[in-house]
């Protein structure tokens, strides 16, 4: 099969094929980053920029690791020491990127669309690494792609997402994945996090963690956004743990050999009790080494052969 | 129009060249003492496979085997409209002191074997590296040359070589065929 995608905006444009050949893609550069000389001839000359307008270091990191790794040049920006400070546009700011040649931009932004705009804008490659509260489709793929690797399979498994589904894009990217996978997707966090209608995206909705957790193969545990909550949604951080801490009492609620997954940073004590973020059904490290691999894939896929 | 087809090496033939070979890689390297075998996906990777029976067979040790995928090493990913999909490889051991023993079914332009070449540097510092194949069809475009080849097979750049193993089609056979243009 043959990805003719220019850009990777999310996982909602993505057919099961394209998501497939990522992760199985994905699946063969697992072994570059274990070797002593991590590095593969691959995208040699090319140039990646890493764009991020919002704080990160998983996400950029792990873009940077990935195109070194294939021997790509890769050059970071950060708003804060760019010209965004200024006053530039982010218009202005592609342009004069576009300017100097590079073959792929990531970029990360709070405002959902921008990687859109740009891509209509600009002629290279835009890979989204989390566009405000839209999507983040390189989260939803590395979690796909550690569900592939523990469970031999994606389709027919229950997933509960917890926490603030309505703030999260990685709640939206991997919903959107998840379903068109065929695995059963439940979310739960307080009534204040449920976005309007969101059964419509073919999930089941609880308020309440207990239920949702119920014989579950897999428990995502979303972060609480506290930079993005100027307007308090709910009373404390002590009352929310109270009911949304994934811990060792109520995780025996799910299967056996559940898997427990988070996209990072964790806060611990808040969403996530730290013996279970450390615990043996605790896959959140794995996470992060998959999500080397996947960008990999990502990287390849989007500059092998024009 | 129907292709033709020719057979230039049956079952029989394969094997007896085979254990050729093997014999060959024990004299030249007096015995097993820090030989390893690396076969380059796919055919090369079942080729590599019976070497190793063969030499196991012959002096009672089993030697390490690894599989290289060269995908990642091809001086064509830029070119054209393919895209070719990496599939795993699996050196498990050091190369460093090595002698590592290369196997492919084919030997053509060489371009492969010099992308084979540039990643198993990257997994150590082999003493040596020695090329194993099945066939040799000519037409070089780079300058590299077997060690150990199974048969010399003088070939038009219009005809295509295919190494048919059991392993992956169900039959041992090599056939020599004019392609499509």
């Amino acid at each position: 099969m043959k990805f003719t995608k220019k850009d990777i905006l999310g996982i909602k444009d993505l057919t099961v094929d394209e998501i497939n050949l990522v992760l199985d893609t994905a699946e063969s550069f697992i072994e570059v980053s274990t070797r002593e000389i991590k590095k593969v001839p691959t995208l040699r000359g090319k140039t990646i920029v890493n764009l991020f307008f919002e704080a990160s270091t998983r996400t950029r990191t792990s873009f940077e690791i990935a195109g070194k790794r294939l021997s790509a040049d890769t050059i970071n920006i950060s708003a804060s020491t760019s010209s965004v400070v200024k006053g530039e546009t982010l218009i202005d700011t592609a342009r004069n990127l576009e300017a100097m040649n590079p073959d792929i931009i990531v970029i990360r932004h709070s405002a959902a669309g921008a990687p859109h705009m740009l891509a209509r804008l600009v002629k290279q490659s835009i890979i989204n690494a989390g566009d405000g509260a839209h999507e983040h489709p390189t989260q939803a793929l590395l979690d796909m792609m550690t569900i592939k690797e523990k469970k031999g399979k994606i389709a027919g498994l229950r997933v509960a997402i917890v926490g603030d589904i309505a703030h999260s894009r990685v709640a939206r990217s991997n919903i959107y994945g998840l379903t068109k996978m065929g695995a059963q997707v439940i979310v739960a966090g307080p009534a204040m996090m449920l976005p309007r209608n969101i059964e419509q995206m073919g999930v089941s909705v609880y308020d309440h963690m207990e239920e949702a957790i119920k014989g579950v193969d897999i428990i995502m545990m979303l972060r609480i956004q506290l930079e993005r909550q100027q307007q308090k949604i709910f009373p404390s951080l002590r009352e929310y743990s109270n009911y949304f801490c994934l811990n060792r009492t109520n995780i025996t609620l799910a299967k056996e050999d559940v898997l427990v997954m988070h996209p990072g940073p964790i806060n611990r004590g808040i969403e996530i009790a730290p013996d279970i973020a450390d615990g043996p059904y605790s896959v959140i490290l794995d996470q992060v080494t998959n999500g080397v691999a996947v960008r990999m894939a990502l990287l390849y896929l989007l500059t092998g052969g024009k | 129009m129907e292709k033709k087809k020719k057979i230039v090496m049956d079952p029989e033939g394969i094997d007896r060249s085979l254990t050729r070979i093997a014999y060959e890689i024990l004299e030249k390297n007096k015995g097993v003492a820090n030989l390893c075998i690396v076969g380059i996906r796919t055919g090369g990777v079942y080729l590599a496979e019976r070497l190793k029976n063969k030499i196991s067979k012959i002096e009672g040790i089993d030697v390490p085997i690894g599989i290289l995928d060269i995908t990642l090493y091809r001086d064509d990913l830029r070119m054209g409209n393919k895209k070719p999909r990496p599939e795993k490889t699996d050196i498990p051991f050091s190369l460093d002191d090595k002698k590592v023993i290369l196997v492919d079914d084919v030997l053509f332009t060489g371009r492969t074997i010099r992308a084979a070449m540039d990643a198993l540097i990257d997994f150590g510092r082999p003493r040596s590296i020695q090329l194993a194949v099945l066939i040799d069809r000519g037409h070089r475009e780079l300058p590299i040359r077997a060690d150990f080849v199974g048969k010399n097979l003088p070939s038009s750049l219009w005809e295509s070589v295919v190494v048919n193993l059991t392993e992956k089609t169900g039959m041992d056979e090599v056939i020599i065929q004019v392609s499509n243009v």
